[in-house]
């Protein structure tokens, strides 16, 4: 484990965006109606830096989460506009075969459900070391190595014994650590979260938070977390992206947007959170 | 949960008892879901019971409303044993009692039209409320109880999935008070929902609180909620409680080490204060001077190797 030097912030505000989302725009077109769901989102994300999206359900953070890897169903989906810059090439513009190698490889996502990243008739662990051999084409008796390690790293016990287990003998904390071992065993440089703690209980999200955070200052990587609280906002978060029915209707420092939200619905998100203690 | 109800509830009568209440599901050697839980709940207060899922706070409602039969130990309304009632008697009951659940739609049948979700306890319950002048007067009521959860009276004929999820806990709340019930068990009522709908749920439950005295159990997960809300806490843990006490004590002063565990896992919606507690995952900010960067301490992936949840 490499340790940060303290005293050095571990990412220039002004570093280059390693992912940058530039005027997207997606709609879904079901029938003769249409449904705007992001309109002209920007957002960029640097190397060992935090961006959170928050805003209430519907507001367009999870199609723009899919957006980055064309993963929202097409059709309905369609992308209307903008560009999703990665290392200077423009994800939406890439062919399937292309956007395929990026996958979990540069790129990866976690969900707020494991199961829809986990195959339900699959032990866990060959599951993730399928995604070993299907990046980096290693072998069997490696991945099943590598895959021994990204458990333990991602804080799973015993990870001989979980490996052989199927997703439904897992609690609902080890099968969402599960995926996170499974989208960063390629060592992404960019991790997508979309409320990957939203299902979980209080004290086990504080685990899963916990590592999420150890495991970018770690391995440096530009994280995009989704979620609709702010609570989790203030504890994770460099950068807020507040959304509110497709558009972006305030971006800053995390310092800035809870001290001085100049957007109303930041406002509004705002007094509605509950605390512990009366702000 | 108002301001203005008095927060030493224990001093109002005693509405429902719990004594010695066990439950095990499946036989013999099945899991013991409630434990040896004693606890009452006063006339006028909000009670929270808080856990972590699976701990049995919903079993613990359940046997509260007598909904299932406890495997050992009483409950008691007003001092009567629920298991002494007759099926009549516990019927009569039962209107003073009602539940309002984290997901409605589940509870509502989504060919009925909302006026028919609403009139419903009433039809089963009060034979005024059937016949034509029956019909009549049950359609005035229902306009009634949804005007008094802040839905206009018109929405009576549309169906459970043209509502928002918020609308939905409104109207599951018009229907737990159809019958003007003593006692509303709420069941993590606002879980699901965003937070600005959940601030006006959590709004209207006290304002209705107010208005007809009613008595809350308010069940949730979330101790930020529950700190809105609750006069007295009850925390849960495996089936048991391990704390029961004021609000103002359970928050400030908690008794136990679990109390404690629970309160530290809320996230901070305040980057100064979440950055400054030690431990937490407020971390790797630029923003942050060195020193903070320190006290945070060791890196999680050690501490959280433990049972992960
Ligand atoms: N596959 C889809 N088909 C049709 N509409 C969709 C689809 N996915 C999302 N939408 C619509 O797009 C809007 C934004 O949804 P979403 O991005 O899921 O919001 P959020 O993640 O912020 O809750 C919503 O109106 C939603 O109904
Ligand atoms: N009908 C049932 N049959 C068997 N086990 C049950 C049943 N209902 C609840 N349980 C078990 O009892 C325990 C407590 O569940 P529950 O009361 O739903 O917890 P909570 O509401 O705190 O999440 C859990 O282990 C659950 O699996
Ligand atoms: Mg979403
Ligand atoms: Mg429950």
């Amino acid at each position: 484990m490499t340790d940060l030097n303290p005293t050095v912030p571990p990412h220039p505000a002004d570093s280059p965006p390693l992912l940058e989302i530039a005027g997207l725009s997606v709609d879904f077109r079901l029938g003769s109606s249409v449904v705007h769901a992001v309109r002209g989102v920007d957002l960029r994300v640097s190397a060992g830096q935090t961006v959170a999206v928050v805003g209430e359900s519907g507001s367009g953070k999870t199609a723009t989460a899919l957006s980055v890897l064309r993963l929202n169903p097409e059709p309905p989906c369609v992308y209307a506009g903008g560009e999703i810059r990665f290392d200077g090439r423009d994800l939406l513009a890439l062919s399937d075969k292309e956007l395929g190698r990026l996958r979990g490889r540069d790129i990866s996502m976690v969900f707020q459900d494991p199961m829809t990243s986990l195959d339900p008739l699959q032990r866990v662990g060959p599951q993730v070391a399928e995604v070993l051999r299907h990046h980096q084409g290693l072998h069997r008796a490696r991945a099943r190595e590598q895959t021994l390690a990204a458990l333990e790293e991602v804080g799973i016990p015993e990870p001989e014994r979980r490996y052989r287990q199927y997703p439904h003998e897992l609690s609902g904390g080890l099968r969402q650590r599960v995926m996170i071992a499974m989208a960063l065993v390629g060592r992404p440089r960019v991790l997508i979260a979309d409320e990957p703690t939203t299902a979980l209980d209080v004290t086990v999200q504080r685990q899963i938070l916990d590592l999420l955070v150890d495991l970018q200052r770690r391995h440096a990587m530009a994280v995009v977390l989704i979620t609709h609280d702010l609570g989790v906002v203030a504890e994770t978060a460099d950068h807020v992206v507040v959304m509110n029915q497709g558009r972006v209707v305030e971006s800053g420092s995390v310092l800035d947007v809870f001290d001085r939200p100049v957007d109303d619905y930041t406002r509004r998100l705002l007094a509605a959170t509950p605390r512990l203690e009366p702000a | 949960m108002t301001t203005t109800a008095p927060a030493t509830a224990p001093s109002s009568p005693v509405l429902v008892e719990l004594d010695g209440l066990r439950k095990e599901f499946g036989g013999g050697h099945g899991s013991v879901a409630v434990d040896d839980v004693s606890l009452t709940v006063h006339e006028g207060e909000t009670l929270a019971l808080v856990g972590e899922s699976g701990c049995g706070k919903t079993t613990l409602t359940r046997l509260l409303l007598r909904l299932l039969a406890p495997t050992a130990g009483r409950v008691c309304f007003e001092g009567r044993d629920l298991a002494t009632l007759s099926a009549a008697e516990l019927r009569y009951l039962r209107r003073q009692m009602q539940v309002v659940l984290q997901d409605p739609y589940s509870s509502m049948n989504p060919r009925w039209r909302i006026a028919d979700v609403v009139a419903e306890p009433l039809i089963t319950h009060d034979p005024a409320a059937r016949g034509r002048r029956g019909r009549a007067r049950t359609r005035e009521r229902v306009g009634e109880l949804l005007e008094a959860v802040g839905l206009d009276a018109a929405m009576r004929d549309r169906y459970p999935h043209e509502f928002s999820g918020g609308q939905r806990q409104r109207v599951s709340i018009a229907r737990a008070l159809a019958l003007e019930p003593r006692l509303v068990v709420l069941d993590e009522p606002t879980s699901a929902l965003d937070v600005s709908v959940q601030a006006r749920i959590l709004a209207l439950l006290a304002e209705l609180q107010q208005r007809h005295g009613l008595t809350y159990v308010f069940v949730s997960h979330n101790l930020a909620v529950v700190r809105q809300v609750a006069d007295r806490v009850a925390v849960m843990r495996r089936g048991r409680l391990v704390e029961v006490g004021d609000a103002a004590q359970v928050f400030h002063e908690p008794r136990h080490p679990y109390t404690r565990q629970l309160l530290d896992a809320v996230p901070i919606p305040d980057p100064r204060r979440a950055r400054r507690a030690g431990g937490r995952a407020g971390g790797a900010h630029g923003t942050r001077p060195g020193a903070d960067a320190a006290a945070a301490g060791p890196p999680a992936a050690g501490g959280t190797g433990g049972s992960g949840g």
